[in-house]
């Protein structure tokens, strides 16, 4: 059995415990969180220890990884401690505050060879992972451009001031809901090098902005736009959307359904010339424990995985975490150009 | 239980095939009137069961329903709770205490008279109490013969290994509403275990059910092998898995299963509606009138 433990139980938190509480390979041996309320309830109904300080946690318990599901702020100091320990560590999105922070936990985790990995999940969801394999198979030919998109109903009124109002500490939709795009764009069709035109738009809250727009450029010099809007009450809960335009085509991908025109057809992929639309009944990673999505326990499975066959994660690993909070602070940075130049 | 059982996923843009089709029909209900329409509709088709979330908008159906008492009093609702989504944003910006705050009736604090807030945070059972008193509400004066709790819930609860919180609201649900508890859940045979370990026996559960083992956590083999062996009261749900499988073809497949008593369905048009409650009425087993458990269509009592 491997021995785990969560620090935080936020809804993340106690969603990641439901899911390792159940897992056939791991014993979920503690919980840490400051909210005695919180404490209470899992002493009261389930045999896991509880703690308030995760450096008190550590210590006591024989652990083999933590996973921390806290405000962003405290990522860094959780994390290097646990890496410090020698503890394989799956970190909640986004990963750090600032990139130099970022930096040192990926150089430990790397030197340690400890187990790393962060909690984007859509790269668990068997259509995005069909979107990817679709273009790395070059069904739309050369890439021209691509959209990434995020809306839901997260900040619908002008009230509410908890950490996620907090710009300083990891709040806002660009952390929240804008990574998660990012890191898609990110691994589906590559790495931005440079944001421009980038907007942080303030709809309701105050302090922190509830819509992101912009342009991203990746290395190769395919263009695509960023348009990410939690303030939407359009959609009954988050819905993103990966759409890429090539010479060939079109793919319209999202959580359910994965949309391809192409001119002319694919033979080896089976695609037809004009439209084939695919299902997510088709791509859903079979999962021995569902909460909320198969993507959630996917990729807790991989976490596992890595630990218990000694290999480190190829997916959502620190460094691609990392590589999402340097797109995140190339549009900040552009984004006060922006306002400067006026 | 019925054998049909209409659901509301179509009224409130839930579609899990496509978010596109999803926005199309929250276009469609915009008015209550025209879910109200396709419910007339459904119970002139001798449906008598609704099993739907406790979504604010379901508070303007029932609104509907004592309005009527002549036409509705046959009527079932089966109330499942919570509207998660509803507490998941709320949680996401007022934390956990907030969103208490702002969903338990009254003042909390004078709610819990005995000594406020530092009472409120031991009493778990209490505070479960008052939120189902409150989700509760919009059906008061409706049949509600079977309360479930929603799959987000079981499954939390169920992975966090807080079985005795089951065996609580198993009990409140009987005492308090006099009602039959049932469990919606993604992990049938984990559930089964869990809800039997704790003394609940013969439950009713609520668990997708398809031949192709869409959303069957742990594979359709153990769904399959507790359809055959275990004792409970099986409701079949995502019978069409999101739309890959013909309604036929689907139906046929939870015959094979005597004990599966109901089927949870959703659609829009009467067509739909009608198409897919002749095919439940055919397929599912149901005691013939020479008292054999058998299928009607393969019984020769005549």
């Amino acid at each position: 059995m491997i021995n785990g433990a969560i620090i935080g139980l936020g809804k993340m938190g106690l969603s990641h415990a439901a899911i390792v509480g159940a897992h056939p390979d791991v014993e979920m041996v503690a919980v840490c969180d400051t909210s005695s309320m919180v404490l209470d309830a899992f002493k009261k109904f389930s045999k896991v220890n509880t703690y308030s300080d995760y450096k008190e946690m550590i210590e006591k318990e024989s652990l083999d990884f933590v996973l921390v599901a806290t405000p962003t702020r405290f990522h860094y100091p959780m994390v290097n401690y646990a890496l410090g320990k020698g503890l394989h560590v799956y970190c909640e999105k986004p990963f750090s505050l600032t990139t130099q922070e970022g930096e040192e936990l990926v150089q430990i985790a790397r030197s340690k060879g400890l187990v790393n990995q962060v909690g984007y999940h859509n790269q668990f969801i068997g259509t995005f992972r069909e979107l990817k394999r679709l273009i790395n198979a070059g069904v739309l030919g050369e890439v021209i451009h691509f959209v990434g998109e995020a809306y839901g109903p997260v900040v619908t009124k002008e009230k509410g001031n908890t950490w996620r109002s907090k710009p300083e500490e990891g709040g806002g939709c660009l952390y929240d809901y804008s990574s998660h795009v990012l890191n898609l764009i990110q691994e589906i069709v590559g790495r931005p090098v440079k944001a421009s035109g980038s907007q942080l738009k303030s709809i309701y809250s105050k302090g922190v902005e509830d819509a992101v727009y912009g342009t991203l450029t990746l290395a190769n010099g395919v263009s695509g736009l960023l348009s990410v809007n939690w303030s939407d009450e359009t959609y009954r809960k988050m819905s993103t959307s990966i759409t890429v335009i090539g010479k060939n085509g079109k793919i319209i991908c999202d959580a359910t359904e994965i949309k391809i025109f192409l001119k002319e057809p694919v033979k080896k992929e089976g695609l037809d010339k004009g439209w084939t639309t695919k299902y997510i009944t088709d791509f859903a990673i079979p999962v021995d424990f569902y909460l909320r999505g198969e993507e959630y326990s996917a990729q807790i499975d991989h976490f596992i995985s890595c630990i218990k066959n000694k290999k480190q994660a190829v997916i959502n690993s620190f460094e691609q975490g990392l590589y999402t909070d340097k797109v995140i602070e190339m549009i900040i940075t552009d984004a006060k150009k922006q306002l400067t130049n006026g | 239980m019925d054998k049909t059982l209409f659901g509301d996923n179509q009224f409130f843009a839930v579609n899990h095939a496509s978010d596109e089709k999803a926005r199309a029909q929250s276009v469609r209900f915009k008015e209550d009137s025209a879910i109200i329409k396709v419910l007339d509709q459904a119970i002139d088709m001798g449906i008598n069961t609704f099993m739907c979330t406790t979504h604010d908008r379901i508070a303007n159906i029932c609104d509907h329903l004592r309005a009527n008492p002549a036409r509705y009093k046959n009527f079932n609702i089966y109330p499942c709770m919570p509207y998660a989504h509803k507490y998941a944003n709320a949680v996401t910006e007022l934390g956990i205490m907030g969103t208490i705050k702002q969903y338990v009736p009254g003042n909390v604090f004078s709610t819990f008279a005995k000594g406020g807030f530092a009472f409120l945070s031991k009493d778990f059972i209490g505070l479960m109490e008052l939120l189902i008193d409150a989700e509760m509400k919009m059906f008061k004066g409706i049949n509600t013969p079977v309360i479930f709790i929603q799959n987000v819930l079981t499954d939390m609860i169920l992975g966090l290994k807080m079985y005795d919180v089951f065996k609580e609201y198993d009990a409140y649900i009987r005492k308090k509403f006099n009602a039959e508890p049932g469990y919606i859940t993604m992990n049938m045979p984990r559930l089964l275990d869990a809800l039997n370990s704790v003394g609940i026996e013969n439950p009713i559960i609520c668990s997708s059910i398809n031949k192709i083992g869409f959303r069957m956590s742990g594979g359709i083999e153990i769904y399959e092998k507790y359809l055959n062996e275990k004792q409970f009261r099986p409701i079949a749900m995502q019978v069409l898995a999101a739309g890959a499988i013909r309604p036929k073809e689907a139906i046929e497949y939870l015959g094979k299963f005597p004990r599966i008593e109901s089927v949870l369905f959703g659609a829009s048009s009467k067509e739909h509606i009608r198409e897919t409650m002749d095919l439940i009425e055919v397929n599912l087993y149901q005691s013939c009138h020479c008292e054999e458990e058998v299928l009607i269509p393969s019984c020769h009592c005549e």
